[in-house]
């Protein structure tokens, strides 16, 4: 059965569109779906992948642990930039046994932003830790909760080991020029970080 | 991978729609977009309830693997498989995602996507 050049209504014939992806990840409640939904033309949409011992779709089950089904949310928002370009947020799921889920979002991302609560910094450790052994450009942003302690940026840079040439900063989950602001940084830096591959000759790749 | 030999087994009735399988034709990027023309999605009436709903969804307008799946209530790996099957039969087009090798192509994505943000 080959299907590859059947082309009843032209669909070859279509436009291209690309897309592109970047990545809100954070420990639990962090702001992720906020943040998303701040900048988003869609309201926040969610999908649901299943996992059970037998694997579908998405997961590796040798890292679910036990036999049973599980149901994993993950939700994304979506801002069209052009009729040929289309750029999706994508949020990571908050739970922390989710994790093998992380790497098939980010695959193919553009860079990633960490978001950090302020009242709880030292939950932000396990994310960091995770994008360190990654090859995706990411930023750190702090979204400040009313009434958190104000913190100065270089002081979260010491405590949570964040190394110099990761971008860090300061934003609020909810509004939306903060969002954009956050998103740009992650842009800039993956060009930055594209550059500099390049000029050192390194083969860049993603995710 | 010892337990994907048959998933059957475990499966239940998520995979119904798919006849239990759970391996999809090609592994489609959750933004991977695609859309299909009403021609496209007239013939997918015949290619099942599912199908036809997803065609639907996709019917003039670029949707990601993750929106039909959201929009459509279905697992993000039935509607994978099911995505996949549509697009080998023709009925709906995949779209390209962001390049993943090529520094001058993927120079020019990162270029588009910020000046994009910034006129938001
Ligand atoms: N004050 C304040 N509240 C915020 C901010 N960002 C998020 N919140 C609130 O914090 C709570 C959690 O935010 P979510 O966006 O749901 O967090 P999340 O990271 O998506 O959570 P999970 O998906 O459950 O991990 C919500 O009640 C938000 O309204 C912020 O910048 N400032
Ligand atoms: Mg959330």
């Amino acid at each position: 059965m080959d299907f590859a050049n059947y082309d009843p209504a032209g669909a070859s014939r279509s436009r291209e569109i690309i897309s592109a992806k970047i990545v809100i990840a954070g420990g639990f409640g962090v702001g992720k779906t906020t943040l998303v939904g701040a900048i988003s033309e869609i309201t926040p949409l969610t999908t649901e992948a299943l996992m059970t011992a037998a694997g579908v779709g998405i997961d590796d089950p040798s890292k679910v642990p036990g036999k049973e089904t599980t149901t994993v949310a993950m939700d994304f928002g979506r801002i069209t930039m052009a009729q040929d370009l289309i750029l999706y947020l994508f949020g990571t799921p908050g739970q922390t046994r989710f994790w093998f889920m992380w790497d098939e979002i980010i695959r193919g991302a553009v860079g990633a932003a960490v978001l950090v609560d302020t009242r709880r910094i030292s939950d932000a450790f396990a994310p960091l830790d995770y994008f360190e052994n990654r090859n995706l450009p990411y930023v750190v942003a702090l979204n400040r909760f009313d009434g958190a302690p104000v913190y100065d940026l270089e002081e979260v840079r010491e405590s949570l080991s964040i190394s110099p040439d990761v971008p860090l900063v300061m934003c609020d989950a909810r509004q939306r020029e903060s969002v954009k602001q956050v998103l740009v940084t992650v842009v800039e830096h993956a060009m930055l970080r594209l550059q500099a591959e390049h000029d050192r000759g390194y083969p860049a790749s993603v995710g | 991978m010892e337990p994907r030999r048959d998933p059957r087994g475990a499966l239940v009735r998520p995979y119904a729609v798919t006849r239990g399988r759970t391996e999809p034709l090609q592994n489609i990027a959750l933004e991977a977009v695609l859309s299909c023309t009403p021609t496209q999605s007239a013939e997918a009436r015949f290619a099942g309830h599912d199908k036809y709903r997803i065609a639907l969804v996709c019917e003039g307008r670029a949707q990601s693997l993750a929106e039909i799946a959201a929009y459509t209530r279905m697992p993000l790996g039935v509607t994978r498989v099911l995505v996949a099957d549509l697009v080998a039969e023709g009925l709906l087009t995949l779209h390209t995602a962001a390049p993943a090798t090529g520094f001058q192509e993927r120079m020019n994505l990162l270029g588009r996507v910020l000046s994009g943000l910034r006129e938001l």
